[in-house]
């Protein structure tokens, strides 16, 4: 580093300490030093993690790749992990969860996040066809406890499905970055060799490194695979007749998910899989199960209960609670239950009584009064 | 209440949905153009503000200090009404953006966000010029009505009203304190007083301390341009609010209205209060975002809810609507307002001539207390009294 370098950086530092100051916080009083840095650079911010859009590529027809440069309060991540990235869509806030799936040891700090455009994906859709370089989105710090561990493990399987692919893409690139020289097999399940994101880095890799074997399996027939069908046992003693002494990482459709953990709990492996669900089953609405009405106290309204989420029936009463993720992660939809009980689509649990709730996985289970 | 005795319940039930029918259809059209709109705007405000504050810290240059105190005034301008006052409304909540929300959003004044939710929001926007209901009315020390029973101390109604005006941030401050019910009814203790107090002197103490502590000392020896310029600003927002909220309520046609006229008032009848408790004022682009649109006070009480930017696109609508049924549909320049307001503080400082002003007599209620809001939209009418 020469000395000018070392002059900026430290005076970069000084000036960092001087806007978190308690002066700076008195002299913005009350908007905050974010809220004026904001007006002269929408990255400046010595709070908020915003990230500068470096580069939006299309890996297949139906996803958008992302290359992210995160402004200096960004404080890494472990792979597996994933971030909330919020955009503006026709003056709405939107926030989704997205797992970035580059290596940890990527050289220019950017994160990569991929994001597969679903037929109803209100924000994904905006991703691959509005976002353009240039622009500047919202982050969250990295959250979650998939991750890879520390100590990496002497063997590692790699289960993904669709876009399930991106935590564990991470893991792969960062453990081949670190040299890992134990066995890993990357099993993946997509519709179609041409759905398939990554697939020529995922050739490269495998062609590249010994120790890693890629296993395709395609549900369309005809399709260029390994393997094709649905996930089942038969596979697993193809592709990775070792599992049972890999740790694995598993990320996929919730249907894929559960065939897999089915398999590691009847062979009492439970606990050397970890899991990723990165989209929510949808509710099973049961017309029988579903009644009682909603009561909205705040807003005077209610609505009878039709077994869908307590934020999709406030939204459809016509209310706009705040929402963020919208699958339980955020904590942005969180509001004051007053009465009834709901359950938690994550985990089918029940509660009752006065509490704060998440709406967004809650269902009501009879009568639930809301505080909004 | 002549005009409002003479609609039939069918004419309430009308104007309700002709009213309801221009909010869906812009309550449905919300976006981009309202979230540009709105950031465009604090955008320039906190640039003003940057603008203002450096420039004073050169205040010694007569030119620096008039131009210094023309930006900060017309950034706290800005921040208080078409940002501040809109936002604390909620008319952009639906943006989802934490910066720009009803529940957070604070602003360069001394009233806490609570404490204006209270009083404005819900007590003021519900209750409009309904006599002891709406705080609004005299702000506890005025007597801005007939039938306010006149007292001795109304004898000093301009003076109290210029002293409002001067120092207007602190009255709205502490406006949800009700302070006559300690000073004069003796009804509120003094802990009781104390302890509603806490909030807002945290809030006030750091308004004071930056405006006329921590930036003056940040300018040195030029403390005293700085301090000097930062009053100036604070009293050139405090008397420009304070005649545009007089104006909205205050010009002598504009009706008040007797407490039991809120008794099973419908939707119709809500809105009919609304339009006559409230005036507009005209005036250019300019004239109508430094009032934060209050300059559209009629179409605001109707929909205070949706981005007042909309209201000048609605006006002919509403005033449309309002010719239709024989509503007056009060609105005149700035000046003709305001003269008409002081003309009431001023005629009020005397004893009325006439007993009570209408239907009832002197109300002797003035200490009653905000009833819980439980209007359930009713379909019948009250009877017409």
């Amino acid at each position: 580093m020469n000395a000018m370098t070392q002059t900026s950086s430290r005076f970069q530092q000084g000036l960092t300490r001087l806007l978190q100051s308690r002066v700076a916080d008195i002299l913005s009083y009350p908007h905050g030093v974010d809220r004026y840095l904001e007006v002269f650079n929408p990255l400046w911010s010595v709070k908020e993690v915003r990230a500068k859009v470096e580069a939006v590529r299309y890996l297949t027809n139906d996803s958008v790749t992302l290359t992210l440069r995160p402004n200096h309060n960004w404080e890494g991540f472990v792979p597996g992990q994933f971030v909330q990235l919020s955009v503006t869509i026709d003056g709405k806030r939107q926030t989704r969860c997205y797992s970035p799936a580059n290596s940890l040891h990527r050289a220019d700090g950017c994160i990569e996040l991929t994001a597969k455009v679903h037929a109803n994906g209100f924000v994904s859709r905006h991703l691959r066809e509005q976002l353009s370089v240039g622009d500047v989105v919202l982050l969250s710090q990295a959250d979650g406890e998939f991750a890879l561990p520390e100590e990496r493990p002497e063997q590692v399987l790699l289960i993904s499905g669709g876009s399930g692919i991106t935590p564990v893409m991470s893991m792969l690139r960062t453990l081949c970055d670190e040299g890992f020289s134990g066995p890993i097999t990357f099993l993946h399940y997509a519709n179609s060799a041409a759905d398939m994101i990554y697939a020529s880095e995922l050739d490269e890799i495998a062609r590249t490194h010994d120790n890693v074997t890629l296993v395709r399996c395609f549900n369309d027939e005809g399709e260029q695979g390994e393997l094709s069908g649905l996930f089942s046992r038969e596979h697993l003693y193809i592709a990775a007749p070792e599992f049972a002494q890999a740790t694995t990482f598993l990320c996929g459709p919730p249907p894929m998910m559960a065939a897999v953990e089915k398999v590691w709990e009847e062979d009492g492996l439970a606990e050397r899989l970890h899991k990723e669900q990165f989209t929510l089953a949808a509710p099973q609405i049961e017309s029988d199960s579903a009644e009682g009405e909603v009561r909205f106290v705040q807003s005077e309204k209610m609505a009878i209960n039709n077994g869908a989420t307590l934020l999709e029936q406030a939204e459809s009463a016509g209310l706009t609670p705040e929402s963020g993720c919208r699958m339980g992660i955020c904590h942005a939809c969180t509001c004051r239950k007053t009465a009834g009980d709901v359950r938690d689509i994550r985990t089918g649990e029940i509660s009752s009584g006065e509490e704060d709730i998440q709406i967004c996985v809650s269902v009501p289970v009879g009568t639930v009064t809301l505080d909004i | 209440m002549s005009i409002f005795s003479n609609l039939t319940a069918e004419q309430f039930e009308t104007i309700g949905q002709e009213l309801d029918a221009i909010r869906n259809r812009e309550m449905a059209d919300l976006g981009e153009k309202d979230a540009n709109y709105i950031r465009t705007l604090i955008k320039r405000q906190r640039r003003l503000e940057v603008a203002g504050r450096g420039l004073l810290m050169a205040g010694f240059l007569p030119p620096a200090w008039l131009a210094g105190v023309a930006c900060l005034s017309a950034s706290k301008i800005l921040d208080n009404m078409e940002i501040g006052h809109n936002v604390m409304h909620g008319q952009y909540d639906w943006m989802g953006d934490p910066a720009i929300n009803s529940k957070v959003f604070d602003w360069d004044n001394t009233c806490t966000n609570t404490a204006w939710k209270q009083t404005h929001n819900f007590e003021h926007h519900t209750f409009t010029n309904v006599l002891d209901k709406d705080h609004d009315i005299g702000y506890g020390i005025l007597r801005m009505s007939e039938d306010q029973e006149w007292e001795a101390r109304f004898l000093f109604n301009p003076i109290l009203a210029g002293i409002l005006a001067t120092f207007f941030q602190h009255f709205v401050a502490i406006q949800s304190l009700k302070l006559e019910d300690y000073l004069v009814y003796k009804t509120k203790t003094k802990e009781e007083l104390k302890a509603e107090f806490k909030p807002t002197w945290k809030k006030m103490r750091k308004q004071l301390f930056k405006d006329y502590l921590l930036f003056p000392a940040l300018a040195g020896p030029f403390a005293p341009f700085v301090f000097a310029g930062n009053v100036t600003a604070n009293l050139a927002r405090n008397l420009w609010s304070s005649q545009v909220i007089f104006n909205g309520h205050f010009p002598e046609e504009v009706e008040q209205f007797p407490e039991s006229v809120i008794e099973n008032e419908t939707r119709g009848q809500w809105y009919v209060r609304q339009l006559l408790g409230s005036a507009n004022f005209e005036g250019g682009r300019l004239m109508h975002v430094m009032s934060g649109n209050l300059s559209f006070q009629i179409e605001h009480h109707l929909f205070p809810d949706m981005p007042a930017h909309r209201y000048a696109k609605i006006a002919p609508e509403v005033r449309a609507i309002c010719e239709k049924h024989g509503l007056p549909y009060n609105t005149g320049s700035f000046v003709k307002q305001s003269l008409s307001v002081w003309k009431r503080i001023f005629k009020l400082s005397l004893p009325s001539k006439t007993k009570g002003g209408s239907d009832k007599g002197p109300l002797d209620g003035l200490r009653a207390k905000v009833v819980s809001l439980t209007r359930e939209p009713q379909s019948e009418t009250r009877k017409a009294a």
